[in-house]
């Protein structure tokens, strides 16, 4: 049995959330081969030929790929596909984006977003914005899936040395083309790998009061999150927003300020280890997730948090 | 030019799910059931390309049974101009949806189809790309905002990392994200109008399509519940439990 994961990058590094894929595709067993597929990237090979756990890195390096656009993405996984049993991604734009188009061009269905492998076919997956988890068996002749980065511990990233074998196949769309990109930067850690996240909501009143929390972030070397209402309103950009549409996130310790507690928002960070609440309104519906709760206005709360940190 | 919009009749957004007794799915006996949120903004995104001129005709789509009609006549009232219910017993896996869908395209020709990223049951976000890949169209996925100008169409994706533009050609599927617009409510004598909308009833044997799906439900339980902790009565106090209790600072 084999399996083949993609790799999720950005032509220069290796991101994270292959670790996790890859510990997903461990678990279920076999060889595994990992896809890097884009443009001037042989750095991201080199990386994924690092980790002990792959057997084989397939390179598809072409400006075809650089952007990883589904069309050309799907193409090329699909001539990839013989002998394998599995494909996974990273349930992340990315992965979201092209698997389901693999998948309706080998006729199969798609697994999308799992938590848990209970074997080679059964696997567990978040549904109803995470109220309820569904228990689902593929028999599918190839079983394809995305796996949420949280739900798995990332593999062993160093000490592995696979061959890397390239890839001449090119799929290129004349239909699709790539405009630009605006790219959030920052030096904060990344929000969905980050220990500690700082997550501020409606309550934060306005994009100039969420320096408060940024600041408080950065004392304490933690992402910022945001709630969708806070998205919603424009006080931060969309790439911040945590919750079932937004990005999941389960870190050691998160800070929810001014957060009510949508099941929305819930369903996005119920699982980190150590959850803190300040919000004035007791009655808010994070505290009944909340491990530390603490009823105060959070311009006081904040600053004073920030002072004790 | 056509717009194709599909809608999914799912539980209400507001509802709380529960999870039977018996571990075989979730309950939605006496449930209200509503439009799924994402289809309501694509809803909303072509009846402002018909009121802007770039649309002719909107027409609705929904599968299940008779019961789907409901959100059928809701986006009628909203501004579509048609529907058609493809007659099934149950919701489509996101396969056959995606491919009773390409037959309808077939059939009726539209540039765009417009539909929600993912449903708000299932949270599979697929059926969009599922169809795109069947018809060899471009797609655009998580749209926040799109533009359509002669036989192209622009449109800005949220992603991972920040926001993507693309220009696809048309025809195009479109996945919408919750930022693209703020639909509209229908108002009571549009609601009265939807009612004289023309409907159509296809089976999928009409569509020459054959639902075949080979993922099975096996179990549906409750998500492992999380205990509410303690209030703490000062930011000291606060920080003190995550320094020697939680022992995460």
């Amino acid at each position: 049995m084999t399996i083949l994961v993609i790799a999720e990058h950005d032509n220069v590094a290796l991101k994270s959330a292959t670790l996790n894929t890859l510990a997903a595709a461990q678990q279920i067993g076999g060889d595994i081969e990992l896809l890097v597929a884009g443009y001037n990237c042989q750095a991201v090979a080199d990386a994924a030929a690092a980790i002990p756990a792959v057997t084989k890195v397939l390179l598809a390096d072409n400006a075809a790929y650089e952007h990883e656009l589904a069309e050309n993405m799907s193409k090329l996984i699909v001539a990839l596909v013989s002998g394998h049993s599995h494909i996974l991604a990273p349930a992340t734009t990315n992965g979201k984006n092209y698997l389901p188009r693999v998948a309706a061009l080998l006729d199969v269905n798609q697994l999308s977003d799992v938590t848990a492998v209970e074997s080679a076919d059964t696997f567990q997956r978040p549904i109803y914005a995470g109220n309820a988890i569904a228990t689902v068996k593929t028999d599918d002749v190839v079983k394809l899936l995305t796996i949420r980065g949280t739900a798995f511990d990332a593999v062993v990233a160093e000490g592995g040395s696979a061959a890397i074998e390239a890839v001449s196949e090119v799929c290129d769309n004349s239909n699709v083309r790539f405009v630009k990109e605006e790219l959030a930067k920052s030096d904060r850690p990344e929000l969905t790998t980050a220990s500690v996240v700082v997550a501020g909501g409606r309550g934060m009143g306005n994009t100039e009061n969420f320096d408060m929390l940024y600041g408080l972030a950065d004392k304490m070397g933690a992402a910022v999150g945001a709630s969708r209402a806070a998205v919603d309103a424009g006080f931060v950009p969309n790439d911040l927003q945590v919750g079932q549409t937004g990005k999941v996130v389960a870190p050691d310790l998160y800070i929810a300020v001014g957060i009510s507690g949508a099941i929305q928002h819930l369903a996005g960070m119920k699982d980190s280890k150590v959850i803190v609440a300040i919000n004035k309104d007791e009655e808010a519906p994070i505290f009944s997730v909340a491990d530390y709760g603490l009823v105060a206005d959070l311009f006081e709360a904040l600053p004073e948090l920030s002072a004790q940190i | 030019m056509k717009i194709l919009v599909p809608v999914k009749r799912v539980i209400d957004y507001n509802v709380k799910v529960r999870v039977k007794s018996d571990n075989s799915d979730v309950d939605l006996a006496n449930v209200k059931m509503a439009m799924n949120p994402f289809c309501e903004i694509a809803v909303e995104q072509a009846v402002r390309l018909k009121e802007a001129g770039i649309a002719s005709e909107v027409i609705v789509v929904s599968m299940g049974d008779k019961s789907c009609q409901e959100q059928i006549r809701t986006a009628l009232a909203l501004g579509a101009d048609r529907g058609i219910q493809v007659e099934t017993e149950t919701a489509p896996d996101s396969l056959s949806a995606a491919k009773l869908l390409k037959a309808l395209v077939q059939e009726e020709q539209p540039q765009l189809v417009i539909m929600g990223k993912q449903s708000i049951d299932t949270d599979n976000n697929q059926t969009g790309q599922m169809l795109a890949a069947l018809l060899d169209y471009p797609q655009g996925t998580f749209v926040s905002e799109m533009s359509v100008e002669n036989d192209k169409v622009q449109i800005t994706r949220e992603i991972d990392g920040g926001l993507q533009t693309l220009e696809l050609d048309l025809p195009a599927i479109v996945t919408v994200d919750l930022r693209l617009n703020d639909p509209r409510y229908a108002s009571l004598p549009n609601i009265m109008k939807a009612k004289r909308k023309p409907l159509a009833v296809k089976t999928p044997a009409d569509l020459g399509v054959e639902l075949n799906n080979k993922v099975t439900l096996v179990a549906v339980n409750p998500p492992a519940e999380r205990q509410a902790g303690v209030k703490v009565a000062s930011v000291s106090e606060l920080v003190d439990k995550l320094k020697n209790e939680a022992k995460v600072l």
